[in-house]
Order: C-alpha cells, then sequence, then structure tokens
C-alpha cells in the first residue's frame, strides 16, 4: 500500500462553508435568546426547508447537531447518557446522540440551541424519524406535527400522492400561523423556491464534473462538506451564492484538468453514510488508494438532483411535494437505489462500489448484503462490504476496514496488471446482461427448491 | 381422554407449525383458478383480498424451525429474526404457494424487505400498502381510501374478478365477527385468567393466518365454548399485561413459559393485525371508506403505527390499569427498533404512575429459556412475596 497520503483539496469553499455554517448556529442561538427567528425542527431526508422561509423561520436539524457531535469526536458521553435512560444498545445511534445531548445540554458547538417552535416531522422515507422526533418533542416540550410522506412504491409518483402532501403542507402552514403569530408570505416562500432551484443546478453540476478523468470533485467526503449549506441555506440567497462559488470553483479545477490526487488511481461509488466519528480515518483510507469517490447514495439523502429534477417556483407547492416524494434517496425504494447506483457506475465511469453497512440505519443497511449480490453476482461488478457505525465509534475496526479496503484495490490492481479491468458501462456490460435481456426491474436468479 | 378443547388446540397447532403452509397448497387445490395473498405483518386489510375472492395469509416468520442458509448473507447482522426467516421461507420455496405478497410501511428492514422479494421471486406479485402516518391530516381518510382503491385494482388484475360493494361489505362483516369472538376470548381470559391458557388461545388465534376466515370463525366460536376450564383453581400469578411483540412473534415455548413462571397475562399484543379495530367496521355504506376511516379512527395503538392524537406510553397505562394489571411485560425481539424506541417513554410513563416492568428480549428461533425463566419468576417473586 502507498504510504504517503495526498493533500487534499482545500478552497475558497471550505472557508464560505464553515462561515456559514457558523452564521448558521448563531442564528439559532438568536432564535434561542429572543425566540426570533424562530426555530423549526427538520428531518434532513428531503427535506422541506423553504416552507420555513415563508415565515423567516431558521431549521433546527438534529442530524447535523449528531453529526457535528460525532465528527468532533465528542457522541459517546450522550449515547451513553441516552442508554441509561433506556434506548437499546441497537437503536439508531444518531437519535441517542441527539437526544443524550439534549438532556446534558451539550451542542457541537457550545452555543445554544432553541427550542423549535414547532418539531416538524417531515416523514420522508425513515420510520426511525417518527420516533426521534416524537421524542424531541417530548423532551422538549414542543409541538409536534408530522409530514406524512407516502413511500414511493410505484414508478413515478401518483398524482393523489401529490395532493395528498399538498393538502397537509397547507395545514401545516396555517399551524406554523397560529404558532408563530406570523403570516405565511407567500411570495417570500417563491423565492426561496426559486433560490433552490439555482442552487441545485450548480449543486448537480458540480456531481456532473466528477464524470470527467480524473475527477475534480469528491462526490463522498466533500460532498458531505457542502450538505451542511445545501440543507441549510438551499432557500437563501447565500446559499445560492455558494453554490456558484463552488461550481467556479470545480470548474476552475477541471479546466486545469486537476484531479483529487496528484493521479487517479480509481474511480469508486460509495453507498451508505460515513463512519463520522472516523471520518478522518476513512477518508484517508480511500486517499491511501488514490480512489476517487465519483458518486455517492449518502449525498442524496436529502435531494436526487443530478438525474434533472429541480424545485419549480411557477407550482411551489407541487415540487416540494415532488421533491419529498420522488427525488431523494431515503423515499425511493430499494430497488430503485441500485438502478441508482448502477447509473453511477455506468454514467460516473466507476471500477467498483463501496457498499458501508452501518449498524445505526436500518433504512440504509438492511438489505444490503442482497444489494451486494446484484452488483457482484448479477453485473459482475467488483463490490467492497465494509462494516461499522456513523454515529457510534464503538463499532469501528480500523484495522479490519484497512484489510478489506487493501485487498479490494490490490484485486483490482491485479485485474488492471492482467488485462481483465473494465470500467463503466464497458464493465456493466461486460459481466451483466446484456440491455433489453434483463427482467423489468432488477431480478435474480431462480428461486432455490426446497432444501430439507 | 383429550378433550375437544385439545383436538382444537392441536389441530392448531400443526397448521401453525407447517412451514410448507400445507393449508394454504389443500385451499388452492380446491380453488385451482383462485389466488392466495400472503401479508407481512402487522396489518394489512384481509378484507380486501376475500372479496376478490382470495385467501389472505398472515406471515409470521418460522419460529424455531427454520435454519438460515440464505437470508443471513442478504440481511446482515442488527437485523431482526423475522425479515430473515420470511426471506429464508422464499429462497428455499416454502412461500411458492402465494401468488403475491402484501407489505406496509412497518419498519425501515419491513419496508426493504418488500423490494429484496420483488426482486427474488420475479413470478409473485408484491405490492406495497402505505398507511397513513398522520390521522390528523383532513387528508388522510380520503387518500388512504384511494391507496385501498389502488390495491383493489391490483387484485382485480391478478385475479380477473371484480370487488363489488356488496361483496366487501359481507367480507367485512365475516372479519368483524372474527374480530368480535378473539375480543370476546380476550375478555374471557382477562376475566379468569386461571382459566384460560394464553398459548392455547394464541394458537387458535394464529392458525387463522391460514384458513378462510369463515372456518377461522367456526374454530373461534368454538374456542370460546370450550377454551376456558372452569375447573381450573386460581394460582399466586403476578397479573401482567404483555407489550412488544406486535410483530415478530416470541417462541411457542417462551409464551408458555411466562405463565408457567408465574404470570396471569390479561392483555398482550401478539397478532394485533388480527385484532386491529376496536369496533366494528361499518357494514353499510361506502365500505373502502369505513375500512380507511377504521383504519385511522377505531384502531388499536402499536409501535409501527403513528397517531400524535393518542399518545402510546399514556395508553398502556390506561389499559395497564383498567384491567387491573400489576406489572408490565416488555417482550421485545431482538433488533426491533420501533419496538426499543417506545419502551424509552414507556418506561417513564410507567414509572412515574409506580406501575413496575420488566424487559425482555427474545429470538424466534431461540429454543433454550432458562436465563428468561429466572428473570421473570425472580420478578414476580419480587412483586408477589415482598
Ligand atoms: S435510521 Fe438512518 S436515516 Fe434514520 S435517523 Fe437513523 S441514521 Fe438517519
Ligand atoms: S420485528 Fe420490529 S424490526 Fe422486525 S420487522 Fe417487525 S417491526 Fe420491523
Amino acid at each position: 500500500m502507498p504510504a504517503s497520503i495526498p493533500s487534499e483539496y482545500r478552497g475558497r469553499m471550505h472557508q464560505a462553508q464553515r462561515e456559514l455554517m457558523q452564521r448558521w448556529y448563531e442564528r439559532l442561538e438568536e432564535s434561542a435568546r429572543s425566540g426570533n427567528p424562530p426555530a423549526v425542527s427538520l428531518m434532513i431526508a428531503g427535506n422541506c426547508v423553504e416552507l420555513l422561509e415563508g415565515f423567516g423561520a431558521v431549521p433546527l436539524y438534529p442530524e447535523i447537531n449528531a453529526l457535528q457531535l460525532a465528527i468532533r469526536h465528542a457522541s459517546l458521553a450522550p449515547i451513553l447518557a441516552a442508554e441509561e435512560l433506556g434506548y437499546a444498545a441497537d437503536n439508531c445511534a444518531y437519535v441517542k446522540a441527539d437526544i443524550g445531548a439534549l438532556l446534558q445540554g451539550l451542542t457541537p458547538t457550545g452555543t445554544r440551541l432553541p427550542t423549535p417552535a414547532l418539531v416538524l416531522c417531515n416523514f420522508v422515507g425513515c420510520n426511525t424519524y417518527v420516533k426521534w422526533f416524537e421524542h424531541c418533542a417530548e423532551f422538549q416540550g414542543a409541538p409536534l406535527t408530522l409530514l406524512d410522506v407516502p413511500f414511493l412504491r410505484t414508478d413515478e409518483p401518483r398524482a393523489e400522492d401529490v395532493a395528498y402532501i399538498v393538502r397537509q403542507l397547507q395545514e401545516i402552514v396555517a399551524q406554523l400561523e397560529a404558532i408563530t403569530g406570523r403570516r405565511f408570505d407567500a411570495e417570500r416562500f417563491r423565492e426561496a423556491v426559486r433560490c433552490a432551484a439555482r442552487v441545485e443546478e450548480a449543486w448537480s453540476r458540480i456531481k456532473h464534473l466528477a464524470r470527467r478523468t480524473p475527477s475534480p470533485f469528491d462526490a463522498y467526503f466533500d460532498a458531505i462538506t457542502l450538505m451542511g449549506p445545501l440543507y441549510v441555506y438551499r432557500g437563501r440567497p447565500e446559499g445560492v451564492a455558494f453554490f456558484e462559488l463552488a461550481l467556479e470553483e470545480m470548474e476552475a479545477k477541471a479546466a486545469r484538468g486537476e484531479g483529487l490526487y496528484d493521479q487517479e488511481n480509481f474511480r469508486i461509488v460509495i453507498e451508505g453514510p460515513p463512519p463520522y466519528p472516523f471520518f478522518r480515518a476513512f477518508r484517508d483510507m480511500f486517499a491511501a488508494w488514490k480512489a476517487a469517490p465519483v458518486a455517492s447514495t449518502y449525498s442524496t439523502v436529502g435531494g436526487l438532483w443530478e438525474f434533472g429534477f429541480r424545485h419549480d417556483p411557477d407550482r411551489p407547492f407541487e415540487s416540494l411535494a415532488l421533491h419529498m416524494l420522488a427525488h431523494n434517496v431515503t423515499n425511493r425504494n430499494y430497488l430503485q437505489r441500485y438502478q441508482q447506483i448502477r447509473r453511477y457506475v455506468e454514467e460516473w465511469d466507476a471500477d467498483g462500489v463501496v457498499i458501508h453497512f452501518v449498524k445505526s440505519c436500518r433504512l440504509f443497511s438492511a438489505g444490503q448484503g442482497d444489494m451486494r449480490d446484484y452488483f457482484t453476482r448479477q453485473l459482475g461488478i467488483p463490490t467492497l462490504y465494509l462494516e461499522s457505525d456513523l454515529e457510534d465509534p464503538r463499532y469501528f475496526s480500523t484495522a479490519q476496514i484497512r484489510n478489506r479496503m487493501d485487498a479490494f484495490f490490490e484485486a483490482l490492481e491485479h485485474a488492471r496488471a492482467t488485462g481483465t479491468h473494465r470500467r463503466g458501462a464497458a464493465l456493466v456490460r461486460a459481466n451483466g446482461p446484456a440491455p433489453g435481456d434483463e427482467p423489468a426491474k432488477v431480478a435474480a436468479g431462480p428461486t432455490l427448491r426446497i432444501l430439507d | 381422554m383429550p378433550t375437544a378443547t385439545d383436538h382444537l388446540v392441536e389441530r392448531c397447532r400443526e397448521v401453525v407449525e407447517d412451514l410448507s403452509l400445507g393449508e394454504v397448497r389443500r385451499w388452492k387445490q380446491e380453488h385451482p383458478q383462485a389466488a392466495a395473498i400472503g401479508y407481512f405483518p402487522v396489518y394489512a386489510p384481509a378484507e380486501l383480498i376475500h372479496a376478490a375472492g382470495m385467501l389472505p395469509v398472515g406471515l409470521n416468520g418460522a419460529g424455531d424451525r427454520l435454519d438460515l442458509q440464505h437470508a443471513d448473507a442478504r440481511f446482515g447482522s442488527f437485523i431482526c429474526s423475522i425479515i430473515k426467516t420470511t426471506l429464508e421461507m422464499g429462497l428455499t420455496g416454502r412461500l411458492a404457494p402465494l401468488d403475491g405478497v402484501l407489505f406496509t410501511g412497518i419498519c425501515d428492514s419491513a419496508r426493504n424487505l418488500a423490494f429484496v422479494c420483488e426482486r427474488n421471486f420475479p413470478q409473485q406479485s408484491i405490492e406495497f400498502l402505505h398507511l397513513p402516518q398522520n390521522p390528523a391530516s383532513s387528508a388522510s381518510a380520503g387518500f388512504l381510501k384511494g391507496e385501498y382503491q389502488r390495491l383493489a385494482g391490483r387484485l382485480e388484475q391478478l385475479g380477473g374478478r371484480k370487488i363489488d360493494d356488496r361483496g366487501l361489505q359481507a367480507a367485512i362483516a365475516l372479519y368483524n365477527e372474527n374480530r368480535a369472538l378473539l375480543r370476546a376470548l380476550y375478555a374471557q381470559r382477562a376475566a379468569q385468567p386461571h382459566q384460560m391458557r394464553t398459548l392455547d388461545l394464541y394458537l387458535v388465534m394464529r392458525a387463522g393466518n391460514f384458513v378462510p376466515v369463515e372456518t377461522h370463525n367456526a374454530w373461534l366460536r368454538e374456542a370460546l365454548a370450550e377454551l376456558a376450564s372452569p375447573a381450573a383453581k386460581p394460582r399466586d400469578s403476578l397479573r401482567i399485561v404483555i407489550e412488544g411483540s406486535f410483530c415478530e412473534q416470541p417462541p411457542l415455548d417462551l409464551i408458555r413459559l411466562i405463565e408457567d413462571a408465574g404470570c396471569y397475562i390479561l392483555d398482550d399484543d401478539f397478532l394485533l393485525g388480527r385484532r386491529w379495530f376496536s369496533e366494528d367496521v361499518p357494514v353499510n355504506g361506502d365500505p373502502l371508506g369505513a375500512l380507511a376511516e377504521s383504519y385511522l379512527d377505531r384502531s388499536v395503538y402499536s409501535s409501527v403505527r403513528h397517531d400524535f392524537r393518542h399518545r402510546r406510553h399514556l395508553l398502556l397505562v390506561e389499559k395497564a390499569r383498567r384491567l387491573g394489571a400489576q406489572a408490565v411485560l416488555f417482550l421485545i425481539a431482538k433488533f426491533c427498533e420501533p419496538a426499543y424506541f417506545d419502551y424509552v417513554l414507556f418506561k417513564r410513563e410507567l414509572e412515574a404512575a409506580a406501575i413496575p416492568h420488566l424487559l425482555l428480549e427474545f429470538e424466534e428461533k431461540a429454543f433454550t429459556f432458562d436465563r428468561l425463566r429466572t428473570e421473570i419468576e425472580t420478578f414476580v417473586e419480587s412483586l408477589l412475596f415482598d
């Protein structure tokens, strides 16, 4: 294994990101102090942050708090505190860290966090969200509402589903008017949706730059850096300015032919969240092999825009509904995720897939063995399966993960040396079923017979 | 001499323990044109399946009688047993008599399972039903009715037969009767827990997963007349309510053991889907609308049905008080995240109400219970004889 770790890209966008996130925490502290702006809790998955702009409200994302704690190596104490309270070893550690921190008065930056005016559980895919927000509301004594987003169980979203969500959004508007005493500003809301569409355009272009060889953009680790502003500021002019800056920087890098490393050895697609308590170590392991993450499913939790969806200021409520229903990875069904990853391999020209199983998150992980079966057996794509956790530092074994990773990349190197190596669409064509040959979805082999 | 009750219970045990779904195969032989539709717990509108001329089949995992050869690799660590045993049953051909399987959004694992099944069992029709989680919204009833309509359309396509209002009303009436009989049996047990073995009640109830509702109604009527043994003498036992087994089911031996270790079970949440509605679903008027409204307003609480208008933890305390329970026993499937989460708020509320509780974890495939027995006995002793 190569020993030296290439130093990663640090641009103006990183500085700008830090400033924006710091300003967000300041706004939250202001809200805690004076109630102005009002804060509304939201979940990241397919979030409807644009709606809050219609009230001048600031979003409070427990997930960002939880991941900030983990990345700062401060998640274990609140997790243990939550377990004291009765949470199980096998509950999602995001929830435990957040509730534990709440009860201990711990915040990621040491600033105060407000009690939300409304705990708005946008139920977009994750069932754990419902419990999490129920508990938040319970422990904070805040009002609670659930926005029920039907799971995407047909190939395309249904008109009935859109109407159902729009109706609930309107009920939430009325509820927020009553709680905050502010009138919903429809023009400001529309403007937020317009900002979102511009952010999405820039973000999507950044992601498409990663289709080049070498990729100028790390679509996993750096995508995560950009995800804070994407969720907090998507509906605001600061968000637009930030993403246009990031795009400009990435385009300049692309124009110079600069990749992530002095040389790009491998191009990989990553499925699953990162191990936040070991974020740096995990990143360095890929860097050691000069493996470039060119696409990732985790960066589409809040929204999946690289395949073309944009919010629409002419139909603001409907486009919020469509976004929550169909254009984020968490509310799309499991086989649609297989197809998303497959598209990444083909169109982003990847050498293989890394599946990171995280213990906490069944939404991501339940069934990943079947996913691996699809990619290795059905399509013949090299796949690496790793296990750890996204929040709980007790479930990470550096040696084990490094060994597996080394074996995986060594095998890829070997294939290259022996001339059997393929990449992207050629890889899928060489090993997978021919196009049109495949049953409608992603069928596996025939069912086995009774064994006994 | 075995009594009529023994016969009924033994018959039901055979039905329940037959992993190759013998009753379903038999029914299909007798009805060669008709389809059987499985449903993954917890709740499914069996009335609709029945009205389509099909046999609804409740899937509750494989208990301790199936070795996992394939499913472990598909679902990996930290996933509850029922997900894996159900998939294993499919991968080993045991679900072959089913023409389709219906899933609902029980939890994240169950939801992903639906789509893993879709990939692995292309010959079966897999359907996913979204049950609304925000009953407070004025849009929920209309949405759910639309969802039932969509399902009805799929069933009609599969079975080649229209579902009409009359047929659906008749199905609702049959299921109303089924639920009323179960409510009566539960009431009988709660009133005289020493006269009825929970395992007997459980087996008779669970056998209904595999037979037409008319047959099951006959069995339940028989059970209502015969299941209680009036001569049985009360013992010193702890009166408890069981919470947490709403989806994956505890092993049969564990259910027996709880009573043997000194508990009277006054209520439980086993096989909740069979007893989902607390009152009859109206049979006159629009039947799909009635089913939808009943789901929202006349159904039991569960860790996987969200209704913030009525807080589950308060409902549990209320139930324990109403039945005069001395304690609550949490019986939670290993890795069942919704149950784990709810435990936190349940615990807090029970402590505030000074109702003692014990938390136990089980796995479908467990077969030795020495440790659990000791825990239950110790708990019972500490409360009964202190
Ligand atoms: S289960 Fe997964 S998606 Fe849900 S809250 Fe936990 S980490 Fe997030
Ligand atoms: S037992 Fe629990 S975790 Fe398993 S499928 Fe059922 S609800 Fe989900």
